[in-house]
């Protein structure tokens, strides 16, 4: 118990804050190597499933995104609540995929061009009505290589 | 003098750390860790002619619908899905040679059918499933034949399992019986 009193009504030594800002800047640095800057705001909620066979999207410049979801609630007025395409940041039907394809090609050099992934990110409250008619698109532009965006889970034992 | 007081001055860092939070929490609101993961399909390619009558041996196809209310019916029968990746492993692999299932793993077909009404995550766990069938069968086959993982094996060792095991996963035209939602 004496112990304990001694320490009392000593001035304690004032903690040193002199790394805090080297903390910080790791922290910092750390945000700063992973972050990926949004360059499309999203107009369509897209809440992805889970599946366990996933393969990762390795080259980023060679992917491509489509989104399928219901318009979030800023949106809700000039879309609708059905569910929607996004390319790019605007709104569209099935068969402007093709368009938008093309456009996205001329920014990739023509060796690597084979090499394209089409990414889906879809909603999983979406029906398979307007997938299918993406699908048969990308199928009529030649554009076969495609990922199922998902989240990821255990495989089922 | 002036040149002395210079000497004497020092840079005052402590606000150095405000500067660092300021930057962090930009970067920690504007960050999203990409998860750009997903289930690698590759699609057939389009063709206006209506595909060649195949004649497949019934027993060598393995037919899963999946209806408007994302329910399976696999071979004519429903299933559940927790049970489909160890049935389509059976129907595969075919241990007992039984006479209703595949001859061959190489002859093994599997075909999906969906409804444009069926949900696409539902749709999705299907065929997740059915991958996944396949990947521990590799992963099984590669433990047998060479004693190692299927990622620890080399290119050529990889395709010797994989055509062994051929992945056929072919999609039909879906049907338009549910509501679009």
């Amino acid at each position: 118990m004496s112990k304990f009193k001694k320490k009392q009504g000593n001035a304690q030594p004032a903690i040193s804050t002199a790394s805090l800002p080297d903390i910080v800047f790791m922290l910092l640095f750390f945000f700063m190597v992973v972050t990926k800057m949004r360059d499309t705001e999203l107009m369509v909620t897209t809440n992805t499933p889970q599946a366990s066979e996933l393969t990762k999207l390795e080259k980023k410049t060679l992917v491509n995104f489509v989104f399928i979801g219901r318009p979030t609630p800023k949106y809700k007025d000039k879309a609708g609540t059905k569910p929607r395409i996004q390319l790019g940041d605007k709104f569209a039907n099935p068969d402007e995929i093709p368009l938008f394809l093309e456009k996205f090609k001329t920014t990739v050099p023509e060796s690597q061009r084979q090499a394209i992934i089409t990414s889906m990110k879809v909603d999983s409250e979406v029906t398979m009505g307007i997938v299918g008619d993406v699908k048969t698109s990308l199928r009529k532009a030649g554009q076969l290589k495609i990922n199922y965006s998902a989240k990821s889970r255990e495989r089922t034992k | 003098m002036a040149k002395k007081n210079r000497m004497v001055n020092e840079i005052n860092a402590g606000s150095m750390a405000d500067i660092a939070f300021l930057l962090l929490i930009f970067f920690l609101v504007t960050t999203t860790i990409a998860e750009d993961k997903g289930v690698l399909v590759k699609l057939p390619p389009w063709s206006d002619e209506p595909p060649p009558e195949m004649k497949l041996n019934t027993r060598n196809v393995y037919s899963v619908l999946v209806n408007a209310s994302n329910q399976l019916l696999v071979r004519g029968e429903p299933m559940d899905i927790k049970t489909l990746k160890d049935n389509t492993k059976i129907f595969i692999s075919n241990p007992q040679k039984l006479e209703n299932m595949s001859e061959d793993p190489a002859k093994a077909i599997i075909s999906i059918k969906n409804d444009r009404g069926t949900q696409y995550g539902t749709y999705l766990e299907v065929y997740n499933e059915l991958k996944a069938a396949y990947n521990e069968l590799w992963e099984e086959a590669a433990m047998v034949k060479f004693g190692k993982p299927l990622d620890e094996l080399n290119k050529t060792q990889r395709s010797e399992i994989t055509d062994a095991i051929p992945l056929v996963i072919s999609e039909a035209e879906p049907t338009k019986f549910g509501e679009e939602k």
